[in-house]
């Protein structure tokens, strides 16, 4: 099957998931919600107000996570780099331990205070990557992964302080939100998620040709005609906003980001005109269905959606691993 | 006499503590194929990278077509310069078509689709290095020679005038170093392409080129025609050690042997 028809086939499925998702769940409901938007019947509640925000959550975050891994992958040349590596991940994290600890109630342009300190918290990473990055502009990807690392050990650390020091019920509100979930989204986060997502989309997707080159190593890029350090900074602070927008709603919901580039390569090849969207499409839907499997599968009660996305996606993962182990031993 | 293609002056490039590059001047013409030789940890591939822009100078400059590359946006150099870094044996993802097409870079926008003429210029590079059979495969799958032919056709494709190899013949078996040597000859004698190529292989490589430069411990220790430098005194002042030569190398040039405990 040609490229452009896999993603086609990609993007009909993406549409069919979002599609049925939020008619799926405990509570059947009528078709004839479909047109009852703005309707006061309680099935009409449930899908307007409730599923479907949280399916459209689920999908512009897990596009965004894997657009994150795709770009970070390329940049690093590391198959196991994250949307996470630099840190924004950690970042909003002690943004949220520290406001659950020091008792803070922040609310900025409609954010709730969780949203608002984990933004916050992100955006203090990207920021140290823009100085580090703006002090010394040499710096290999090898070194900006290793000050990633770094600063991934040093968050965790005061996280794990602001815990320790905080009483049983903000130490088990912490812990939850590390686990990262959807439970309380509603329209206004998908308003406040979808344009820093989008935002990021238009700047990675433009420069896909970029990371094809980047991909390849930063000498061959620099030669081809890439601007190495101007494009690599746009690509970390586009990337790193975008994703501390997404785990500033959905929490630091795991394996996604890191997972989806891999399987879209498997599906669509290398090249990022093909790589990015497959990422947004496979990335959306697979956090769609985690979500869907989150509020299903432990009902009343829901699972936080991170445990689930490492649950169903790593069993999968190997599974197409080994598959194309397979394929390229029978060529040797 | 006409301006040289490339021109270095007066060019020094420290990291940190370490000059790598002292008071570096050259010239090299239109059309010329000049071999940067010397011994490991010389500056030769630092020089390469500074003429590609890659690494910037911390003293003096590099003029391509008598204008600073440091006044060239870096689309605009790749459409003139196109370099072949060393072998490097990391996996690569792409098909050799794709790694090819990447050479189109400079030429094309951010989601254009290739045009009639990236088309033909991949091809043509691809048919040069005589890689078109191995479009469809896989970078990572490649020999060593192989995977540097795609490499020279990716630096071909970018459709330069000025091409800049590392060690081009590293890793290749005969056959393959002869083809990469008579492809140099075909582009400078033929296509008018200025090349300069860093190298250890002093018997074609060397040979094959019309000029060479000596770099010495980050300085300019010899140039010369290849038949001056092809020398056992010249050789044993660049390298620190003995050679034989003898008779019946590439365009009457003598062979060069590495002498060994004196023999």
């Amino acid at each position: 099957m040609k490229t452009p028809l896999r993603l086609a086939v990609l993007g009909g499925l993406a549409a069919l998931t979002l599609a049925i998702v939020p008619l799926v769940g405990r509570q059947a409901l009528p078709f004839s919600v479909l047109l009852d938007f703005g309707g006061s019947d309680p099935a009409a509640i449930i899908f307007w107000q409730i599923r479907v925000p949280r399916a459209l959550a689920a999908f512009v975050g897990g596009a965004g996570l894997a657009l994150g891994g795709a770009v970070f992958q390329a940049i690093f040349r590391n198959p196991l780099a994250t949307p996470y590596t630099l840190g924004v991940a950690s970042g909003a994290s002690l943004g949220v331990a520290l406001a659950s600890r020091f008792g803070l109630s922040i609310v900025v342009v409609g954010l709730s205070t969780t949203s608002a300190a984990a933004f916050a918290g992100a955006l203090v990473a990207v920021g140290v990557v823009w100085v580090l990055t703006r002090l010394r502009p040499e710096l290999s990807s090898t070194t900006l992964l290793l000050a990633g690392v770094a600063m991934n050990f040093f968050f965790s650390s005061v996280i794990l302080f602001a815990q320790y020091t905080a009483s049983l019920g903000d130490s088990y509100r912490i812990i939850r939100w590390l686990m990262g979930g959807l439970g309380g989204v509603d329209m206004s986060t998908v308003f406040h998620m979808t344009p820093v997502v989008a935002l990021g989309a238009v700047v990675i997707i433009w420069h896909a040709r970029s990371l094809d080159l980047l991909a390849t190593g930063s000498e061959i890029a620099a030669s081809r005609g890439v601007a190495v350090a101007p494009t690599r900074t746009v690509l970390f602070l586009a990337t790193s906003v975008m994703v501390g927008g997404v785990v500033a709603a959905c929490g630091p919901v795991g394996f996604v980001g890191m997972m989806a580039p891999h399987i879209c390569r498997l599906l669509v090849g290398s090249s990022h005109r093909a790589l990015l969207p497959a990422s947004v499409l496979f990335g959306g839907a697979f956090l769609v269905l985690c979500d869907t499997a989150a509020r299903l599968v432990l009902f009343p009660a829901e699972l936080p959606v991170g445990v689930i996305t490492a649950f169903l996606g790593a069993p999968f993962f190997l599974w197409l691993l080994v598959r194309q182990v397979g394929s390229a031993s029978s060529r040797l | 006499m006409n301006a040289p293609k490339i021109l270095v002056e007066d060019l020094s490039i420290r990291f940190g503590e370490a000059e790598i590059l002292h008071e570096v001047s050259l010239a090299v013409g239109r059309g010329e194929f000049l071999t940067v030789i010397g011994p490991n940890g010389a500056g030769k591939s630092t020089l390469l990278r500074c003429l590609d822009g890659i690494l910037v100078p911390s003293h003096g400059r590099v003029l391509i077509d008598d204008r600073p590359i440091a006044g060239f946006a870096r689309r605009e150099l790749a459409r003139t310069v196109s370099y072949v870094p060393q072998p490097d044996a990391g996996p690569l993802d792409y098909s050799v078509r794709s790694f090819v097409e990447m050479g189109r870079f400079p030429h094309i926008s951010a989601w254009a689709a290739l045009t009639e003429d990236d088309a033909k210029a991949v091809d043509g590079a691809m048919d040069l290095t005589e890689v078109a059979e191995l479009a469809d495969r896989s970078m990572s799958s490649l020999s060593g020679g192989e995977r540097q032919r795609a490499s020279i056709a990716a630096a071909l494709a970018q459709g330069g005038s000025v091409l800049l190899l590392d060690e081009p013949t590293s890793f290749l078996d005969y056959r393959h170093q002869v083809q990469i040597l008579d492809l140099l000859d075909r582009l400078h004698d033929e296509s008018g392409m200025t090349i300069v190529a860093v190298t250890h292989d002093l018997n074609s490589t060397v040979a094959s080129s019309n000029s060479v430069l000596a770099l010495k411990d980050g300085r300019v220790a010899a140039t010369g025609k290849p038949a001056e430098l092809l020398d056992t005194d010249a050789l044993a002042a660049i390298y620190d050690a003995e050679f034989r030569l003898i008779e019946g190398g590439h365009r009457g040039l003598p062979l060069v042997l590495p002498a060994r405990n004196g023999s």
